[in-house]
């Protein structure tokens, strides 16, 4: 909750001059929407008087042609932690929005819990202003919603495709990243856009780490031979260069050597003999074998206090793709996480749990005390609107019979290539293929749920998987193919790249609709306590 | 139809004047009407009667009676009058009467004389009474103009806004003004008034004498004074029998014209309308009737009866005892098409329309002779636009019959004039019936609009004609039908003599789940009316449960608040009524609603966790949740504690809230920390430096930093640290340290659990090549590769990879063999591989 944060801050701002004897006129203006929470605090501070509120009902940022955010950092652990539901309103008017805008939207698939509820408030909307999109002819074909928590192990690995690779080593922040001097190679910071604008990053954000470098330079000694080409010129044709190409070429040039000094940066930073390690037990989690060893690594890991982000990150993959820790491990992990981070991890762990994120093994089926009252919970007649907080207890991941079941560790014979991908397990060095897309390859396949059943089951979603089709078939071919994926919690750049990916292959476009943009050290930053 | 230009008055050398009946009224009035107040609302507006108002007969005992009639004199309302003397009655432009008393309160009734407010015009009034007053309309709403005994005036422009305004004083005004009004310019509300051979124009901020531009000399007292319906024009009568006629600014003269009669008028008010030929002013005397032009000529009716003006927006009606009638300048389309001998385009096609009905070749004569002057489309809209302008059905559909005629012969007429004339006056046929009695003109009506007509409907409660012409206008259901039912449906809720059952059942039968009908809105209206219980009954047909949650919570139904707001999904509805609960129930009962509420439950937890620390813990306790219980004292240990003392005393009752929770781990912990800031506090106290809140690892580096070994190793005994995690942590203190010494002693004080590849890394971190080949040589075989490799010993790296027969060490030893130095080492390897690969 930063806004609250934020907002909690300003009163206490008023409250200060109120005390020092200032007499301001204060404007509060709140973003994406005023809560009556907040009224209500002005009013008990008894400064509702001396402060005119007002609302920004901005919902949507493009941050770049196919991709739009809510910048709603806060939902994931307002969400999926706390159990509140305030957000889902904001992502249902959103929808709302972009139908009146763009018509309505013929097929409708979901899974997840919050995205049952925010389509069933979004409808809502529509019936009460109907009318407005009816007869319209719908300009996207599909919409696909999707919970972050059906996949969190999508976003707890490592991102090596260069767009995820810069997210996770510089932070790209709505759209931009701040490249310090390390990069830019010269005494400044420089804020730069990253976007389809950008002709070098566009050609190389949705490629393997490893195929960055030869790009680059290939496209260095083109520029090269571009700039080479003057000499032979004469002098109109030199004229025509200047005025004409030179400019281009001098901004490609600029981009080139950004790109190569963040390339620079990342090798440095990744290509030592940790990270490949690190990679190393990523994939021996996701594919299951070589527990013990990748978890003495995480203890290793832990015990040498290489950051306290990344192994908790590793814990929590540890615990999904295995259905939770076996009680030895969970115990002697958490106490060597305290013991080198601080205790107030204790609480961290307690999110995790909640989260379902870091959880111990639960021994047979026998349900646990709080197990059983959580089950007694669902039954009451509140079932449908009880937290995810308390139903994730319940709950297992089930990763490895979802993997099986949907084949997302593809069997390699020889060397996978990651200059041609083959699949979209491209975006994890052909290791696996990620469950969120995976997901929506499949259902959109099949244009519904149809022989998903176990994989619904398996996720624990029974209750939560949807499709909608209207039976008029207005749509035209065109819009059939244009598909907006909605992410709630999140989605990271692996996934958008293996999207596009699979766009390209099947001849689809996907927009992508996410309430923020997010990478493994987001999550667990928003999972975790520090002290303030 | 030769005679039907006989009720036509020629008036100056253009116009003609024509008074025609609209009713012959219903009502059975005992008394003149110069025995009451009269009020009538424009535009076919009902007529409000106040009988033997006070200052008549004052010694009467006999209450006045204020009756309203609609405009054909079909009683509305009667009620008595209980309150004080009324000065002046008014109808403001939302049909409600406005009856000023004579102590400057304003008294507001509905149509059927329903009180519904009143307002005072200033405290000043209280003492001088109001002497006159005047309702007049503005763009902004009615406005109320009073003259009070002191001769001062005040005036609101707008009685829906009211802001009293208090006119500058007339200088030298002793005794009443001789006649007064409210003039409208520019947005502004003025007050003219006429005092002797005076006039005055009040404004907001000074009183300024003005003079009508060429007025005949010899006034001495203006008798009368008429401002337009536009507030255009102005008249002014004289006591020398002259009438005035100019523009509202003062600045320029119509005409004057002598009536030769000094007699002053008992009404005087405007006759024109828009685009007017010859403007006119009506005069009325007890008997007689004069309708003045601007081009000084007249015309004159004998009044049989005494008679009341009311001026309309395109002429003036005119009722009495007997009748209701409507004076008015003949309209363009219809002078042209009935003047006698008239050739214009319409005229013809008419009369070609009848000869056709007649079988008459003249018919084709006629047509022939318009279509040869190219007039023919002109013909029919003079036709349609006539029609528009006459009163009998017969009449509009003879009109309407020859434009119908005239179109057979066109090829691209537009459609739309003939369709909309048609669809007009059908709507106002059927309003200007008797039983219905609002005698709108075309132009009025257009003025007036479709939407204001239904809601002047709907204030009749005539609901099913409404819907009939919302149906036939076919107007989207949610301005239409929707708007009306739900209406009807507010006006159902106050009928005190139904059961809640039956009204509920009517309206939902009748309603159903028509789009754009709000149910809460008339759910409201029941509750207004005191009838909670139909109000829920309401309630529970509204589909938007967020819609619902407002009235409940008005009407104390806080706990089925809470399930509807919960159902609309909107998080900050049901954050709305959490509060209002909070404030309601007492703690107690205020937690359980919660407990069975999850989602309200999350939400009000989260609003604690930022506002109410406190309330926090104690909605844990109400649900025995150790588990949050004691992460909410583990935060406080951090977050809210400062001394020592009250972190360890809240760290021991997190502690014992996790043993409740059987989370023996989480205590454990808990209890752990609790010996480390005791220790940690008294590391602080021995050696000095910064030792709290570090974790255990941070806390043991910083002794060993600090040389304080055993101590360290105390620690490290004390709290179990594993072997492991120990030797990291001296191995990478030490390096920092850069004591080499103490590293290699340490390193041999038993075999390493960690092995001794981290040794030749740390010290490579540390760029100490030279410790590092000592530990190299230690490293166990299979990570011999690597850690050789790492001190850069590629060649004694690729024996030992050789050695093992490993593909994988192999190929890395060959990714470290840099260009020529390591030449003949790789191709060492590549003949080692090749050898493996013949066996």
């Amino acid at each position: 909750m930063a806004c609250w944060a934020a907002f909690l801050l300003s009163v206490g701002l008023v409250n200060a001059d109120k005390l020092a004897g200032r007499t301001r006129k204060y404007k509060v203006i709140f973003s994406p929407q005023k809560f009556y929470a907040c009224e209500m605090v002005l009013e008990e501070e008894g400064i509702y008087g001396d402060v005119s509120c007002d609302e920004w009902a901005f919902s949507l940022l493009p941050l770049d042609v196919d991709l739009l955010s809510m910048e709603l950092p806060e939902f994931f652990r307002d969400y999926f932690l706390e159990g509140d539901q305030r957000w889902i309103n904001t992502v249902a008017q959103a929808l709302h929005l972009l139908s009146t805008l763009y018509g309505p939207f013929p097929n409708c698939y979901g899974i997840g819990r919050c995205a049952k509820m925010a389509y069933e408030l979004w409808r809502n909307l529509e019936e009460e202003e109907d009318g407005e999109t009816k007869g319209r002819r719908p300009e996207i074909g599909h919409i696909f919603l999707l919970d972050r928590d059906v996949d969190f192990v999508t976003a707890l690995c490592s991102q090596v495709v260069y767009e995820g690779l810069v997210d996770d080593t510089f932070r790209i922040k709505c759209g931009s990243v701040d490249f310090g001097p390390e990069v830019t190679s010269s005494d400044k910071s420089l804020k730069v856009l990253l976007n389809a604008e950008d002709k070098v990053f566009n050609e190389i954000r949705n490629e393997h780490f490893s195929n960055v470098f030869g790009f680059l330079s290939q496209k260095a000694r083109n520029l090269q031979a571009q700039y080479d080409r003057r000499r032979g010129m004469d002098i109109k044709q030199m004229k025509n260069f200047v005025s004409q190409e030179l400019k281009g070429l001098k901004q490609e040039h600029r981009l080139l050597s950004l790109h190569i000094g963040a390339c620079e940066s990342i090798m440095k930073k990744k290509t030592k003999q940790d990270f490949q390690e690190l990679i190393k037990t990523e994939h021996a989690l996701l594919e299951g074998f070589n527990i013990r060893e990748s978890t003495s690594y995480i203890e290793e890991h832990i015990d040498r206090q290489v950051s306290p982000i990344e192994s908790l990150r590793l814990m929590c993959l540890l615990s999904i793709t295995e259905n939770g820790l076996i009680p030895k491990d969970y115990r002697s992990l958490k106490t060597q996480y305290l013991q080198s981070y601080g205790p107030e991890h204790l609480l961290t762990f307690s999110n995790l749990r909640r989260a379902g994120l870091l959880t111990e093994q639960a021994p047979g089926d026998t349900l646990t005390a709080m197990e059983s009252k959580v089950s007694k919970l669902v039954t009451d007649k509140a079932a449908g609107k009880i937290t995810d907080a308390f139903s994730s207890l319940a709950k297992r991941s089930n990763f490895r019979a979802i993997s099986k079941k949907l084949n997302l560790i593809p069997r390699v014979d020889g060397e996978y290539d990651l200059k041609v991908p083959r699949d979209m397990a491209y975006v994890f060095s052909g290791a696996y293929v990620p469950l969120s897309c995976r997901i929506i390859e499949q259902v959109l396949e099949r244009r519904s749920w149809q022989g998903l059943d176990e994989v619904v089951r398996l996720l624990n979603c029974s209750d939560f998987a949807f499709t909608d089709m209207t039976k008029e078939d207005k749509a035209s071919s065109e819009s059939l193919r244009l598909i907006l994926v909605v992410f709630l919690g999140g989605c990271t750049f692996s996934e958008i790249s293996a999207l596009r990916f699979l766009g390209r292959e099947k001849g689809y476009r996907f927009i992508f609709l996410t309430t923020a943009v997010t990478n493994s050290a987001r999550l667990m930053e928003a999972m975790s306590e520090v002290k303030a | 139809m030769d005679c039907y230009t006989a009720n036509w008055n020629p008036l100056g050398d253009s116009a003609f004047y024509r008074k025609y009946e609209l009713y012959s009224m219903d009502w059975d009035l005992k008394e003149e009407l110069r025995d009451c107040l009269v009020a009538a609302a424009p535009y076919g507006g009902p007529i409000a009667l106040l009988r033997n108002p006070w200052r008549k007969e004052k010694a009467a005992s006999v209450r006045p009676v204020l009756d309203i009639y609609s405009a054909s004199g079909m009683p509305l309302a009667s009620l008595l009058w209980k309150s004080g003397p009324v000065v002046s009655l008014g109808w403001s432009a939302e049909e409600e009467l406005l009856c000023v008393q004579e102590d400057g309160a304003v008294l507001v009734y509905g149509l059927h004389g329903d009180f519904r407010r009143h307002f005072s015009m200033g405290n000043e009034v209280l003492q001088n009474r109001v002497l006159d007053a005047r309702i007049f309309h503005t763009e902004f709403g009615s406005g109320v103009a009073i003259l009070t005994g002191a001769h001062r005036f005040t005036l609101s422009a707008n009685v829906g806004d009211l802001k009293l305004r208090r006119m500058p004083e007339v200088p030298g005004l002793q005794s009443a003004p001789s006649c007064w009004t409210a003039l409208c310019q520019d947005r502004v509300a003025h007050i003219l008034l006429a005092v002797g051979p005076d006039l005055y124009l009040l404004d907001h901020a000074a009183c300024s004498a003005v003079t009508p531009p060429g007025l005949a000399p010899g006034v001495s007292s203006f008798l009368q004074m008429a401002v337009s319906f536009t507030y255009r024009h102005l008249a002014l009568f004289t006591d020398t029998g002259y009438i005035w006629m100019g523009t509202a600014s003062l600045k320029e003269k119509l005409c004057e014209f002598n009536c030769n009669i000094r007699a002053p008028p008992k009404q005087m008010v405007w006759c024109s309308r828009p685009r007017s030929k010859e403007r006119a002013v009506v005069v009325a005397w007890e008997r007689r009737l004069m309708v003045v032009g601007d081009a000084s000529e007249s015309i004159q009716f004998v009044l049989d009866e005494d008679s009341y003006l009311v001026p309309e927006l395109d002429g003036v009606r005119i009722f009495s005892r007997s009748t209701h009638e409507f004076l008015h300048e003949v309209p363009v389309a219809s002078e042209e098409i009935f003047k006698i001998a008239s050739m214009a385009p319409g005229a013809l096609l008419l009369e070609a329309q009848k000869e056709y009905e007649k079988e008459s070749q003249k018919a084709d004569e006629y047509l022939r002779e318009i279509q040869e002057l190219g007039q023919l489309t002109q013909a029919v809209q003079q036709c349609i636009e006539a029609a528009g302008h006459e009163h009998q059905p017969d009449m509009q559909k003879s009109l309407l019959r020859a434009a119908s005629f005239g179109k057979c012969f066109l090829d691209r007429f537009p459609p739309d004039s003939f369709v909309h004339m048609c669809q007009d006056l059908r709507v106002l046929n059927a309003v200007r019936d008797y039983h219905i009695g609002i005698p709108l003109t075309y132009s009025q009506y257009k003025q007036l609009t479709i939407q204001v007509l239904l809601d002047r409907l709907v204030l009749r409660r005539l609901y099913p004609l409404a819907i009939q012409i919302c149906e036939y206008l076919r107007l989207p259901e949610v301005q239409g039908v929707s708007r009306i039912l739900a209406h009807w449906a507010c006006y159902k809720v106050q009928q005190k003599d139904v059961s809640d059952e039956d009204v509920a059942r009517a309206i939902n039968q009748k309603l159903g789940d028509t789009p754009g009908v709000s149910y809460s809105d008339i759910a409201a209206r029941a509750y207004g009316c005191g009838r909670t219980e139909l109000a829920i009954k309401l309630l529970e047909y509204e589909p938007r449960s967020g819609e619902q949650v407002p009235l409940l919570l008005k009407m104390k139904r806080s706990k089925l608040a809470l399930s509807k707001a919960i159902e609309s999904g909107d998080t900050d509805l049901v954050f709305t009524v959490l509060l209002h609960l909070k404030n309601e129930l007492n703690r107690g009962d205020f937690f359980m609603t919660l407990r069975n509420q999850p989602m309200a439950l999350s939400l009000y937890r989260q609003f604690c966790k930022h506002q109410e620390l406190e309330t926090l813990k104690d909605l844990y306790n109400q649900d025995d949740n150790h588990q949050e219980l004691g992460s909410f004292h583990i935060r406080a240990s951090y977050a809210a504690e400062e001394r020592i003392e009250g972190r360890v005393a809240a760290l021991q009752t997190a502690a014992d809230a996790f043993y409740k929770a059987k989370n023996e781990f989480a205590a454990k912990a808990t209890e752990d920390q609790m010996r480390l800031l005791r220790l940690q506090r008294r590391l602080e106290d021995e050696l000095g430096g910064q030792f709290l809140d570090l974790s255990l690892h941070d806390t043991v580096t910083t002794l060993i930093l600090g040389g304080h070994n055993k101590r360290a190793e105390q620690l490290a005994r004390d709290f179990r640290i594993p072997d492991k995690r120990l030797w990291w942590l001296k191995l990478t203190a030490l390096a920092d340290l850069e004591d080499w010494e103490e590293l290699e002693k340490f390193s041999k004080s038993k075999k390493s659990p960690i092995g001794y590849l981290p040794f030749v890394e740390i010290c490579m971190k540390q760029h100490n090549k030279y410790e590092a080949k000592k530990y190299a040589s230690r490293v166990g075989p299979e990570q011999k590769v690597k850690a050789l490799l790492l001190v850069g010993d590629v060649a004694q790296a690729a024996d030992v990879a050789i050695e093992h027969r490993n593909e994988a060490e192999l190929s890395l030893v060959l990714s470290h063999c840099t260009g020529a130095t390591d030449g003949a080492t790789a191709d060492k390897i590549q003949r080692a591989r090749a050898q493996a690969q013949k066996k």
